[in-house]
């Protein structure tokens, strides 16, 4: 999967959770929380989600990674380099 | 033990007067007071029919009502089903009663909801969730817990409208709506809060489970046409039509209700509640009975001072034929009594039953109009009641006085009686 394809996942994964987010014009470097209305839970969706849908587990003290846009990318590209 | 005195009730007229300012309801025929009202004087059903896994489709009262009125899609998904109906009811009942929370403070108000059961559908969905995963609780849902927790959609609730008084839930089987609604009276005449929104909540059509367990029990109603299959008090019923369903009711005490220039809808004139000590499932008239006997006690009536009693039958022959010998046996010389049912047209709405039929009851304050019970093509004698009002509305000279019944599991019972205010 591509730099540009994880992103996209990762967009489709936050309009699931919450389909009024406005992912267009979002910094890739902000948090992503700054920017959107999503909480821990949230990011605890966007964790199960990865796993049901690649199998990857993500480690609780891996979730700051997950922080932004760029820093998931960042993150999940070795992880999903196979899919 | 049956013959011992009833234990005196507490002189409720010497507390403070507790009044209905606001209705805000989800029921399978209706979205609000009004359409509900008009959907119970034409005997308009609003059963259909749900698809469940395992069992089929299966007669049902599934409520269509604006649910991102007043909450984002994102809430509903992270919420429950309960919590859902519960938040667009309770708003409905805040906007109904004209509160801006100017006259109430959010940290005095109480949030009192009653449930049947919860947690059960979001358990067996979870559980099939993971069956997908080869039953790896890895994949089980970090929402469980927040979504199973019994103050659920309570604390939706207040989460939702910003109240910061007392929130939790009240179990009684299906007669928790009532439940819930004694303990805004309660706790308004404790002043404990200044302001109540309290009713019944009920997300049973999710869980396969009721379904399935009714349908055990030979209780789970069938027909080939669903708005045919809830038919108490008919010779050719067969169980139960279960429904999801929502009614908050906004109580205040009288004297703030009138500084504020309030409509009141009715004053809680009485209440009781009691137990069968007998059985998990069959009900006991004479238990009910003294239940309708110690309500009456407390709001000073004699039974024929009743003019509606909307009956809690649900269509099994057992439970209509015990609740219609209890009214019988008290209501025997009382001309201007009249008893309807509400379950024909929306089912069983178990936590909600109670405090939705009650609530379609109360524009005939107004209307002096007694709703039917529908679907009543032989009347079973065993419930034939003098003054049962079948299959049309009957207007009546004038109705003051409303009685509610609402029964439940493992023997419990509650009745309200709502009196038109007069000052």
């Amino acid at each position: 999967m591509t730099r540009d394809e994880i992103n996209a996942v990762i967009l489709e994964i936050i309009a699931d959770i919450d389909e009024d987010a406005e992912t267009t014009d979002i910094n890739a470097d902000e948090p992503l929380r700054d920017q959107l209305d999503l909480d821990s839970m949230d990011f605890l969706d966007i964790v199960m989600e990865l796993r049901k849908r690649y199998k990857i587990q993500i480690p609780e003290e891996d979730y700051p990674q997950l922080a932004s846009l760029s820093s998931c990318v960042n993150y999940l590209e070795s992880k999903l380099k196979d899919f | 033990m049956d013959n011992q005195p009833t234990v005196s009730a507490p002189q409720l007229c010497s507390l403070p007067r507790i009044v209905i300012t606001g209705v805000g309801l989800a029921a399978p025929n209706a979205a609000d007071l009004p359409e509900f009202r008009e959907k119970l004087l034409k005997g308009k059903s609003g059963i259909s029919e749900i698809e469940h896994r395992y069992i089929g489709r299966v007669p049902a009262g599934i409520c269509s009502f604006p649910e991102t009125k007043y909450r984002k899609k994102k809430e509903n998904k992270r919420g429950t089903r309960a919590g859902c109906l519960g938040v667009y009811a309770a708003n409905e009942a805040v906007a109904d009663a004209g509160i801006d929370f100017s006259d109430y403070k959010r940290r005095r108000t109480g949030v009192y909801v009653g449930l049947t059961e919860h947690g059960t559908a979001e358990t067996e969905i979870e559980v099939y969730n993971i069956s997908q995963y080869g039953y790896d609780v890895d994949y089980w849902t970090h929402h469980h817990n927040p979504r199973t927790v019994l103050n659920n959609p309570a604390g939706e609730i207040t989460m939702n409208l910003g109240i910061t008084g007392p929130h939790y839930s009240i179990g009684a089987a299906c007669a928790a709506g009532n439940a819930a609604l004694i303990q805004g009276v309660q706790m308004l005449r404790l002043g404990e809060v200044d302001m109540a929104l309290c009713g019944g909540i009920s997300e049973s059509v999710i869980s396969f489970g009721i379904f399935a367990s009714f349908k055990a029990q030979g209780a789970l109603a069938q027909h080939a046409d669903p708005q045919q299959a809830s038919r108490p008090f008919d010779m050719e019923r067969n169980g139960i039509v279960i429904s999801e369903g929502a009614c908050i009711y906004c109580l205040e005490t009288l004297e703030r209700a009138l500084a504020r220039g309030a409509r009141i809808y009715g004053e809680v004139a009485g209440y009781a509640m009691n137990s069968d000590a007998r059985d998990f499932v069959m009900p006991y008239g004479r238990r009910q009975a003294q239940c309708i006997e110690q309500a009456l006690e407390r709001a000073h009536l004699s039974p024929a001072d009743i003019d509606i009693v909307n009956t809690h039958a649900t269509g099994t022959k057992q439970g209509d034929v015990e609740e219609c010998g209890a009214l019988a046996s008290i209501f025997k010389d009382c001309p201007t009594t009249w008893f309807n049912n509400t379950k024909g047209m929306i089912g069983h709405a178990m936590g909600a039953a109670g405090v939705l039929e009650l609530a379609g009851n109360l524009p005939a304050f107004d209307d002096n109009y007694v709703h039917p019970a529908i679907n009543v093509s032989q009347l079973d004698p065993d419930c034939a009641l003098t003054n049962l009002v079948l299959n049309k509305a009957r207007q009546v000279d004038k109705v003051d006085t409303i009685l509610n019944t609402s029964f439940g599991m493992v023997g419990i019972n509650s009745v309200i009686i709502v009196k038109k205010y007069t000052a």
